[in-house]
């Protein structure tokens, strides 16, 4: 049986298709929107306009290079507190134009640094986190590759989560786990494992609601293929949440996350 | 007579010592504190008379969450929500199970927060503390439900919350269903806000990682303690990040509301009145519109 360090490997592939990748298989007429009207405009996340099918959406997406200068140009898809605002800008664009919001995720994680920290991370990604729980137009968001703790989930408020076969979602790095765990970091492949960070495990626990199978051996084996499916997922997707009254979609939508968690309030006894 | 009262201290304090320990300079435990701010060493009774307060810098130092409410809150106005909820083990983390039991009997705590209604100074509000000698009050299942819980409590019966933060960030021992307590609370507190009640949040020694990435970033008004460590991203992995050490102040309260993060700093002291001020400001009902109005 596939493990999650197995799903890692294959993420990990150097020509595993990015979203750069998807965007012209998946939307036409797509135009790229720039800039939190704040005070920059970061390249770990895109944002624009397009049409899937005869709908027009609204795309927001964490942005992995293909190499080494894309990469440095998006810095490893690492957010900083000004790509969240720009996501949050669009998404209330989104909101007023009555378009639905797609976003991809793949990001390791909001960036940690100096200026992340002046601008307030964390302030931008609780904002997300509340305010697209109370957009009143569909969410649909879809784990690419790597959902990296509450930088991902800053993009993952959503009605419905797909997961593509081999992506993970995860609270920390594996890495980051096996130091904190055990101190040495080199004992990574244990860590994924025990994490339950697989989209089936997220299935499981009623994080996600879908999985989008991949060509065999991982997406980098047939981007057009995996485009295809990923279209038709949205395609199909979409119109299941634009039938639905807003109240009614936020209601569930808060209920999707409002149920998750595991507790005992049995008095007295000790449950562990 | 004189001397011979000398020499019976004299006999007694040398019994007193253990055998191994004859000759050494007695000197007690805790008798000294060593701020983790400033790094100076301060006799523990001044520090323990100010409340807990670095006498040199007015580091403000971390509470227990018993400690905390019998400061702010009026005596024997604590009414605790949620008393019986205990964590599970999710994800059958190994050694999980055996931490939280220990905790649990180290700390006479349940789990990393305490959450109930009070009054301050005659002010009504719904109260939750967190405390950081439970696994440095990271957020799992238990502290997300709490939470959500207490802003649903007072959304249905119209009370302020006045929530003390303090929290290493996301409980990895919980797996993404940790993470996802993120994204509960945040909802919690948008539907809390959107009946147009209060919010206050006080920042205490360390707010951090997740907790900062989600309800402790999304009061109405941000209050925090002197000194005390404000911030997304742990100090050692940006040092790690950028290969430089970091400025002193760096995620200080200070450094928060100088960067526009925090509304302001409070002391102690003065704590307990400035929320009932706050609740105070926030009863009155002027411009909104009334319960009959249309749209």
């Amino acid at each position: 049986m596939k493990t999650a360090w197995d799903n890692l490997q294959i993420i990990r592939e150097k020509n595993r298709p990015t979203v750069r990748d998807y965007i012209p298989m998946i939307f036409r007429d797509f135009i790229e929107l720039h800039g939190d009207r704040l005070y920059g405009d970061d390249a770990a996340i895109l944002g624009g306009i397009g049409m899937a099918g005869d709908m027009p959406v609204t795309v927001l997406a964490q942005v992995k290079g293909r190499d080494l200068k894309e990469n440095q140009a998006s810095n490893f898809a690492m957010p900083h507190p000004e790509g969240y605002r720009k996501a949050l800008r669009l998404a209330h664009q989104a909101e007023k134009f009555h378009r639905p919001v797609i976003c991809f995720i793949d990001t390791p994680g909001a960036f940690c640094g100096v200026g992340a920290e002046e601008r307030g991370q964390g302030e931008a990604i609780a904002r997300n986190m509340m305010e697209f729980m109370e957009l009143k137009t569909p969410v649909i968001s879809i784990v690419l590759g790597e959902g990296g703790s509450g930088g991902a989930l800053a993009l993952g408020v959503c009605d419905e989560l797909a997961m593509l076969e081999n992506a993970i979602y995860s609270v920390i790095s594996p890495r980051g786990a096996a130091s904190i765990l055990w101190k040495d970091a080199s004992r990574e492949k244990e860590a994924a494992n025990i994490l339950r960070i697989t989209a089936s495990d997220l299935v499981e626990f009623g994080v996600a609601e879908t999985v989008i199978p991949e060509p065999v051996g991982g997406a980098h084996n047939d981007p057009q293929l995996m485009g295809k499916r990923i279209s038709e997922y949205i395609l199909a997707t979409i119109p299941k949440y634009t039938k639905i009254p807003i109240a009614k979609l936020l209601e569930n939508r808060y209920y999707k996350f409002r149920k998750i968690g595991v507790f005992t309030e049995q008095k007295g006894v000790n449950p562990l | 007579m004189l001397e011979d009262l000398f020499a019976k201290v004299k006999l007694r304090a040398s019994y007193d010592k253990p055998a191994d320990q004859k000759g050494k300079i007695n000197i007690p435990e805790n008798l000294m504190f060593k701020c983790p701010r400033c790094g100076k060493v301060e006799f523990m009774d001044a520090f323990l008379l100010g409340g807990k307060i670095c006498p040199a810098c007015g580091y403000h130092a971390r509470l227990s969450a018993q400690e905390r409410i019998e400061q702010v809150a009026d005596n024997f106005t604590f009414k605790e929500y949620d008393k019986h909820m205990k964590s599970l083990n999710p994800i059958d983390f190994p050694g999980y199970a055996e931490k939280v039991a220990h905790l649990r009997r180290k700390t006479g705590l349940r789990e990393a927060i305490l959450t109930g209604e009070c009054e301050i100074m005659g002010q009504p509000c719904a109260l939750g503390v967190m405390d950081a000698r439970f696994m440095m009050a990271s957020m799992g299942s238990v502290v997300g439900e709490k939470v959500t819980r207490l802003f649903q409590r007072a959304e249905q019966e119209d009370l302020p919350v006045v929530l003390f933060t303090a929290s290493g960030g996301a409980r990895l021992q919980e797996g993404l269903i940790s993470l996802m307590q993120m994204a509960k609370t945040s909802g919690a507190v948008g539907r809390h806000s959107r009946k147009g009640l209060l919010y206050v949040t006080v920042l205490t020694d360390p707010t951090t990682g997740g907790v900062t990435a989600s309800f402790a970033s999304l009061g109405d008004i941000i209050i925090a303690e002197p000194k005390v460590l404000v911030g997304f991203a742990g100090r050692r992995v940006i040092e790690g990040t950028i290969r430089q050490r970091l400025p002193e102040d760096f995620q200080s309260a200070e450094f928060a509301q100088q960067h526009g993060f925090v509304d302001m700093i409070v002391p102690r002291g003065e704590l307990r009145r400035t929320l009932a001020q706050l609740i105070r400001l926030h009863t009155g009902k002027g411009g909104g519109p009334d319960e009959n109005s249309v749209g």
